[in-house]
């Protein structure tokens, strides 16, 4: 059984729709890339899946036992965080806040385990720097390290590497590889670059204008892949 | 050995004669007078309950300081500050006696709809702040005026814009609601303070992963309306947002995580509350605009402070 099922979504904001008809399903251990222009609903239907947004028709199950405080998030930053007195560690810690409930502090199992989402990110160094002081690469690592304290099983990621420079961008892409392959990681990204969505995800989901679902092999055999990066070698 | 404490002995000896020193220092420069003086206003129990009152509304307004700037909400003390005013005018021309508990109720309705409002509304957080505050201020001034009995209308609404007395005029009963609501704000602060970090720095993640955004938000909106409330006692309603800003920009400055901020927002309110209550006292000064001058001060030394700082580490 799949983790999320789709149904035919129709999705939208402010009372427009902007995507309807949409069908899809995630498996435990894919890698699915959701590519599309700007505009296409790509961050809405996110937020869909989320359930921070409600679908104008059509429903969003979850299946295999995943509730809906088990889905990591990396959303893309907010002007608020830019400047934001607070520490690596109490940013990541802040990703248990969901799981605990109405308990109003977090356990010493939560502190251990924050830190070693720290270590796995690469920047134990970090731990005690202020959040603002970062680079683009270590913030994003940082909130990355925070959606894996809310969840162990499936990871939705916003544009994880917009604004980030090339080198940044290509370790932000191997630590979300290895958390697919290594530690079984569902992931669902959201992506500009296409050909960097070909090279890592299994499947493929394109909105806007037409839609196609799929394999990534299937994708790079199809018409709508062609219609929309026809000219470009990948 | 010996030598060891020969010198902890003349060491000690230096200190007593600086102590004495300093003893001297203090009458030639005439602090003892200083000192008699305050001992003096503090026989009067009015100025005790004006020094408890105002170092607790100063605690509970810095604590949430932090969390309004950081929300982009600088202004909702000023906004839900009139809005209070307003009612106190409603409660006054009713002629209602105690009009603390109407005008908390009032307050926290708005406060409520102002922080809904700044999520998904057609009319964004700024403006429904400004069209709130300055709607309040406009039909509570009104109705002073059109209702009023008292003959000194001019001075009584001065008293509730800039606080000038009325610190001074609070009997027991007001005293002891100051105090069992600024604990009740420590306490649900301190309770809440992971979902309240959580919350201001990533509001859509902490919805996305389950925590109830909307519930803790409604939490923050009632307990910034009952220090506002509690805030007009002291500084009046227009100079509200200086307590809530001040301590914790000031605090920013030079402290990097979010605990240090909110601690050090916390001390420096409460220092700044407490001295610039002692220089009213002793200088016949306004009480609300002091305290606001000294909190300007502290946030300059600490502007000084970041910037040597961030100097100093490149």
């Amino acid at each position: 059984m799949p983790l999320i099922t789709c149904k035919d979504l129709s999705l939208g904001y402010d009372g427009k729709e902007i995507l309807h008809g949409l069908g899809f399903e995630v498996c435990a251990g894919e890698y699915l890339c959701i590519v599309g222009e700007n505009g296409s609903g790509k961050s809405t239907l996110m937020k869909t899946l989320l359930g921070l947004n409600q679908p104008f028709s059509g429903s969003v199950v979850l299946g295999e036992g995943l509730k809906k405080n088990e889905i990591g998030y990396l959303p893309q930053q907010t002007q608020i965080q830019r400047d934001f007195p607070a520490s690596v560690l109490e940013i990541v810690l802040s990703g248990f806040c969901g799981v605990m409930g109405v308990k109003p502090f977090y356990t010493p199992a939560q502190k251990s385990a924050a830190v070693r989402n720290i270590e796995r990110m690469g920047i134990p160094h970090l731990k005690n720097r202020c959040y603002r002081e970062l680079s683009g690469g270590q913030q994003q690592r940082a909130l990355l390290a925070r959606a894996l304290c809310a969840t162990g099983k499936i990871i939705l990621l916003d544009e994880p590497v917009s604004g980030l420079d090339s080198k940044a961008t290509a370790e932000m892409y191997d630590i979300i590889e290895r958390l697919n392959r290594e530690d079984k990681i569902t992931v669902i990204m959201i992506s500009h670059d296409i050909t960097a969505a070909l090279k890592y995800a299994t499947n493929i989901l394109h909105i806007g204008g037409e839609i196609f679902f799929g394999k990534k092999e299937e994708y790079m055999e199809s018409s709508v892949f062609s219609n929309s990066f026809g000219g470009e070698k990948v | 050995m010996i030598l060891l404490s020969v010198y902890l002995f003349t060491r000690f000896l230096n200190l007593f004669s600086e102590y004495d020193l300093a003893v001297r220092l203090i009458k030639k420069l005439g602090i003892a007078d200083i000192f008699d003086e305050l001992a003096f206003y503090f026989k009067f129990p009015f100025v005790r309950y004006a020094i408890i009152v105002g170092v607790l509304i100063a605690l509970c307004s810095s604590l949430l300081g932090v969390t309004l700037v950081l929300k982009r909400f600088s202004f909702i003390g000023d906004g839900l500050s009139h809005v209070a005013f307003g009612a106190m005018a409603v409660a006054a021309v009713a002629g209602l006696t105690n009009d603390m508990p109407f005008v908390l109720i009032v307050t926290v309705i708005s406060a409520v709809l102002l922080l809904r409002t700044g999520q998904n509304a057609k009319i964004k957080g700024d403006a429904a702040v400004a069209m709130i505050s300055v709607g309040a201020l406009a039909i509570g001034y009104l109705l002073m005026n059109v209702f009023s009995k008292s003959a000194n209308i001019s001075g009584d609404v001065c008293t509730t814009l800039f606080g000038s007395t009325s610190i001074l005029t609070l009997n027991k009963t007001k005293v002891w609601i100051c105090i069992g609501l600024s604990a009740a704000v420590v306490a649900l602060f301190m309770v809440f303070y992971n979902k309240i970090f959580a919350i201001t720095f990533d509001e859509s993640f902490a919805a996305a992963t389950g925590t109830r955004v909307s519930l803790y938000n409604l939490i923050l909106a009632v307990i910034i309306a009952a220090v506002i409330v509690l805030a007009m006692n002291l500084v009046g309603s227009l100079l509200i947002s200086a307590l809530v800003v001040f301590p914790a920009l000031s605090s920013m400055r030079v402290f990097k995580t979010f605990r240090s901020v909110t601690v050090c927002s916390a001390v420096i309110s409460i220092l700044c509350a407490l001295s610039g209550m002692l220089i009213s006292i002793l200088a016949s000064t306004p009480v609300g605009s002091t305290i606001v001058v000294v909190d300007i001060a502290v946030f300059f030394v600490f502007y000084l402070i970041g910037f040597l700082k961030a100097g100093i580490k490149k």
